[in-house]
């Protein structure tokens, strides 16, 4: 008898909607059917039954084709390689869970790692912001409960979290909120007119680049000074109409993404967004929040947290000492400069994602990927090393945007004799203490 | 498991009340016991101070605020930030460390034990997954249940049966210790972006005031038979003036019982003092009322208070007091974090700079001082910084040195730049009270482990208890004069005993111990309503699932479970 799972969180996006059911075969080997997931979300279980799936470590051989290993030889030569490496790069996490990520910075900072992880090319320029300026926020529920202003700028839901305006920001019904998306006044900021836009109360199209300004602008009218005719292709007029309706919200919550993190001005366009959140409390409750993309990435920057105090770009390689500094440890920078030796990819495709240049450099490199699918990243390994998925054939512990942990479940068993990455990343641990106590480093 | 003598020290127990007496204390099996066997090893104590493990009653040391804290202050890692030879990790920051640095230094001090003073209850598993990480020292979270609506409603109601419900359904889901009260109803209405400044203050929409949560919340925890008592952080934090705010909350305790099969005697824990101690009414004409409000905690014997001594440093303030973080924004226009929790609670980081320079600074420093000077009862009054917020808890060993020493203090409170208008503002100057060695043991030891209920078997040395011992290099009879001396002895245990094992040698940590974590799970009668009301708004309101809300036993893989059983209340 097939049987259903409840309570199901999605291992896709920064949303971490807790709410999926699955239909799960009798022998508990395949997820039959998905239900509450968004089409990505479903997707990311339904790869779970992919045919020609990777089962066992693949290691390249000198006609460039993979042969299949055990699992004990591939640790082997990851151990070795990071034993023999002085300043490895450790990039990736955003997928796994937080338990494995804390094994992995023990070996971090055993070997010499840099720990590194998604926010470097995603939401790393608002985490400067933070360091910088700090962060008024709020949860999501609270968002549900009591928003009545909501700005999406320079981020597009509709497409990147897709069920993140039915369950938290325009749609649900909430405590104080019982009219839903009629209570609410929708705002959209971007370049283009987005499939959130389509949602909007009001839109706002801003010159591309122009995020900056607009958001002084923003500052500016809600302080009562005056303003150009046009600001980023915006009219005054209606800067200072929607700056009026912000104030007479009783609570409004910004959330921004790619569109201010990477345009123009990158850091500073958050910085001045969070500045005007907090100028905003001066006359009503205004809280901003990062729409956080890529799954655990959050929870990585957590752990780091705890563990050393910074949140991504974490340089173990002094052994004695934590550094973290944007453009010299985060991990482009570090690749485009040829600064490392080796590359461990764990839980993140950095081949689909970073500069050509980057990846150049790191081919050169020997490299291990940790993955469960086959990737751009795997395709210029040495070594992929396929593992469960975290959320579908194990748990662990995940955050959400908000930084809400919530502890994922397990839906159906990994293809037999499949490591997760903790299993993994502790017996790696293992070799490499025995590799060092032989006198490896 | 090894056996110890540890011979001829200078012994500090209120528990048995050895006031320095030469005594011989043998461990075996984790446990102090009347007799080791011939094997034992023997520890020669001989001119060293030998008390129990010190308890930290209030600090805030793990999960999400605290974590925030570090994210966004690498600055504090420029400070004392990296790994010591030996068999230690990585240690990072100064006013918030890592995790790591934070279960070393506890231990290097001689602390066996810590309370995180504020968990967020949706927040939990981010609060145990720190504490898993956190080595060598016991830990418990008290989650905040001031600002919670299932409390609001049913203390409106006077339901206290279902307040009671509730309660222990949270601390079973959260892992948690106890029930903490931050700025009650204050920070509900801060998610409107206003306060509650008195204890009558309604609270938006909820139509219940301070008092009555407080009063409700007491009535819960005694209904309960809980360990610990109502924790409390009280409304108007850090205003000028706010001493008669602190009165009128700690007279809400006058007349209330403690009800508990763990020797707790009091039913209100007042915590962080210094900050609700306050005079004036505007910062030129601040001042003490330290002594004011101890008079009256001098002579209510079911309260207990911890000082938060300010320690005059650069450090990260954090509490579930969001418009208290807002309001200290607005004063030095540092950094601030907020962050507002649904259905529960909310959190501000801000961080501060505590300067001698600066008259205020140098009063909050006084009156923390003073507090503890004026306590009657060392039982009753617990040293603690508050950490991070009046000052790291690594700077106690300096703390210790003010309270001990009256030449000490009086070489600091004389050299600040304002000394003549501190000194008029304050009673400080006038007390020659210096803490005793004995004190300090009921202040940091027996004391706290009696209001936390673990008076059984943590806080002192007598045959029976746990095996956590602190011993110290210093000859009580050749007590140290100079401040550093003071601070040396006290910040580099000789030995730290934690469960029977040395995890600290000559200041160094040489074990990780057996880290347990702290909570109660408190049995009450099936209750359908509560059931129903959890269910609604689960489904309602909350933006996780009831079945994804729990705490799972994997993050407190070594866990002391301590059972109370309310089915009969």
């Amino acid at each position: 008898m097939p049987k259903v799972v409840t309570d199901i969180i999605c291992p896709f996006c920064g949303t971490l909607c807790d709410d999926i059911e699955c239909t799960v075969s009798d022998d508990n080997k395949t997820i039959l059917s998905v239900k509450n997931a968004c089409a990505i979300g479903a997707e990311k279980f339904n790869h779970q039954k992919l045919p020609g799936r990777v089962t066992r470590p693949r290691m390249r051989q000198a006609d460039g084709s993979f042969k299949e290993v055990s699992y004990d030889e591939a640790i082997d030569w990851t151990a070795k390689m990071l034993v023999a490496s002085k300043k490895t790069l450790m990039y990736g996490w955003a997928s796994t869970s937080c338990q494995a990520m804390s094994i992995g910075h023990e070996i971090a900072e055993k070997v010499g790692g840099i720990v590194d992880n998604c926010a470097t090319v995603c939401h790393g320029s608002s985490l400067i912001a933070i360091e910088d300026v700090g962060v008024p926020s709020c949860t999501l529920g609270e968002v549900k409960n009591r928003a009545d202003r909501v700005i999406f700028w320079g981020c597009n839901p509709a497409h990147a979290h897709p069920r993140h305006m039915s369950r938290y920001s325009i749609f649900p019904r909430g405590f104080f909120t019982v009219k839903g998306h009629k209570g609410r006044k929708i705002y959209v900021v971007d370049c283009r007119y987005t499939d959130t836009a389509k949602c909007a109360d009001t839109f706002i199209q801003v010159q591309q680049g122009y995020d900056y300004e607009l958001l002084n602008a923003f500052r500016t009218a809600a302080r009562g000074e005056s303003l150009p005719d046009t600001v980023g292709g915006v009219p005054k007029e209606k800067i200072y109409e929607v700056v009026a309706e912000l104030k007479e919200g009783r609570f409004g919550i910004i959330f921004f993404g790619m569109g201010l993190t990477h345009t123009m001005g990158r850091n500073h366009n958050i910085d001045i967004a969070i500045n005007l959140t907090r100028d905003m409390n001066d006359f009503t409750k205004f809280s901003i929040m990062a729409m956080r993309g890529h799954w655990n990435v959050t929870g990585s920057g957590q752990v780091l947290g705890w563990q050393y105090g910074f949140p991504y770009a974490v340089d173990l390689s002094r052994r004695d000492q934590a550094r973290h500094q944007t453009g010299e440890t985060t991990s482009v920078d570090l690749l485009v400069r040829n600064e490392v030796e080796a590359c461990f990819y764990i839980a993140t495709d950095p081949g689909a994602h970073f500069p050509v240049d980057a990846m150049i450099s790191s081919s050169k490199k020997p490299t291990v990927t940790v993955d469960p699918h086959i990737n751009c990243t795997t395709e210029i390994s040495d070594i992929h090393i396929p593992v469960a998925m975290v959320g579908v054939e194990t748990g662990g512990c995940a955050y959400r945007m908000d930084n809400v942990p919530i502890e994922t479940r397990k839906v159906v068993d990994a293809p037999e004799g499949m490591l997760t990455d903790e299993e993994l990343l502790t017996r790696i641990n293992k070799r490499v203490d025995e590799l060092m106590a032989a006198g490896g480093a | 498991m090894s056996e110890y003598i540890i011979k001829n020290g200078h012994v500090f127990d209120p528990v048995q009340g050895l006031k320095g007496d030469k005594a011989d204390i043998s461990v075996k099996d984790g446990k102090i016991v009347d007799k080791a066997g011939s094997g034992a090893k023997v520890i020669d104590a001989k001119g060293k101070t030998v008390m129990a493990g010190a308890l930290e009653v209030h600090a805030h040391v793990a999960g999400p605020k605290v974590n925030a804290g570090r994210w966004y202050r690498p600055e504090d890692k420029h400070f004392d930030s990296h790994k010591k030879p030996g068999i230690t990790r990585i240690e990072g920051g100064k006013s918030i460390p890592t995790v790591f640095k934070t279960g070393y230094e506890y231990a290097r001090m001689g602390f066996t034990f810590a309370m995180e003073a504020a968990m967020p209850p949706l927040y939990a598993r981010h609060v145990h997954e720190e504490i898993h990480d956190t080595p060598i020292i016991d830990e418990a979270a008290l989650p905040v249940f001031g600002n919670n609506w299932f409390v609001f409603e049913y203390l409106k109601n006077k339901e206290i049966e279902n307040a009671a419900a509730y309660i222990s359904w949270v601390m079973r889901q959260t892992k948690g210790y106890g029930i903490k009260v931050v700025n009650p109803g204050g920070t509900e209405a801060w998610a409107w972006g206003l306060n509650c400044l008195t204890i009558n203050d309604p609270v938006p929409y909820f139509d219940i005031t301070p008092a009555e949560i407080m009063n409700g919340l007491m009535a819960a925890n005694e209904y309960l038979g809980l360990p610990h008592s109502m924790h409390v952080h009280q409304n108007s934090l850090g205003n000028p003036g706010n001493y008669e705010v602190t009165l009128d909350t700690l007279k809400l305790a006058e007349g209330v019982k403690p009800k508990n099969n763990f020797g707790r005697e009091q039913v209100m824990h007042s915590t962080h003092l210094q900050f609700h101690s306050y005079g004036g009414d505007n910062w030129g004409n601040f001042e003490s009322k330290a002594k004011e409000v101890m008079d009256y905690v001098n002579k209510q014997d079911n309260i207990t208070i911890d000082t938060g001594n300010v320690t005059l440093d650069e450090t990260t303030t954090m509490t579930a007091d969001g418009p208290f973080e807002h309001h200290l924004h607005g004063l030095n226009h540092l950094k601030w974090i907020n962050v507002d929790v649904e259905l529960e609670t909310a959190a501000g980081v801000v961080p501060y700079i505590y300067d001698p320079n600066i008259k205020v600074c140098a009063i909050q420093w006084c009156i923390g001082l003073e507090l503890a000077l004026y306590a009657k009862d060392p039982m009753r009054c617990f040293i603690t910084t508050d950490h991070p917020n009046a000052g790291p808890f690594t700077r106690y060993p300096r703390v210790y040195s003010w309270l001990m020493s009256k030449k000490v203090r009086d070489e600091r409170l004389n050299t600040f730049k304002n000394a003549d208008k501190v000194i008029s503002a304050t009673n400080l100057a006038e007390l020659d009270r210096e803490i005793t060695l004995y004190e300090l043991a009921a202040m940091t030891r027996a004391g706290p482990a009696k209001a936390l209920g673990l008076s059984k078997d943590y806080g002192g040395l007598k045959p029976g208890m746990n095996a956590d011992i602190a011993i110290y290099d210093i000859n009580p009879d050749k007590f140290p004069s100079s401040g550093p001396e003071i601070e040396k002895a006290f910040g580099n245990a000789a030995y730290l005993f934690k469960d029977g094992k040395i995890c600290v040698q000559d200041g160094k940590i040489v074990d990780f111990g057996n880290k347990h974590t702290f909570w109660v799970d408190a049995k009450v009668k099936e209750n359908k309503l509560v059931v129903r009301d959890i269910r609604e708004k689960f489904l309602r309101y909350y933006s996780v699932n009831e079945a994804n809300y729990p705490v799972p036993e994997s993050y407190a893989p070594h866990q002391h479970i301590i059972t109370v059983d309310a089915t009969q209340a």
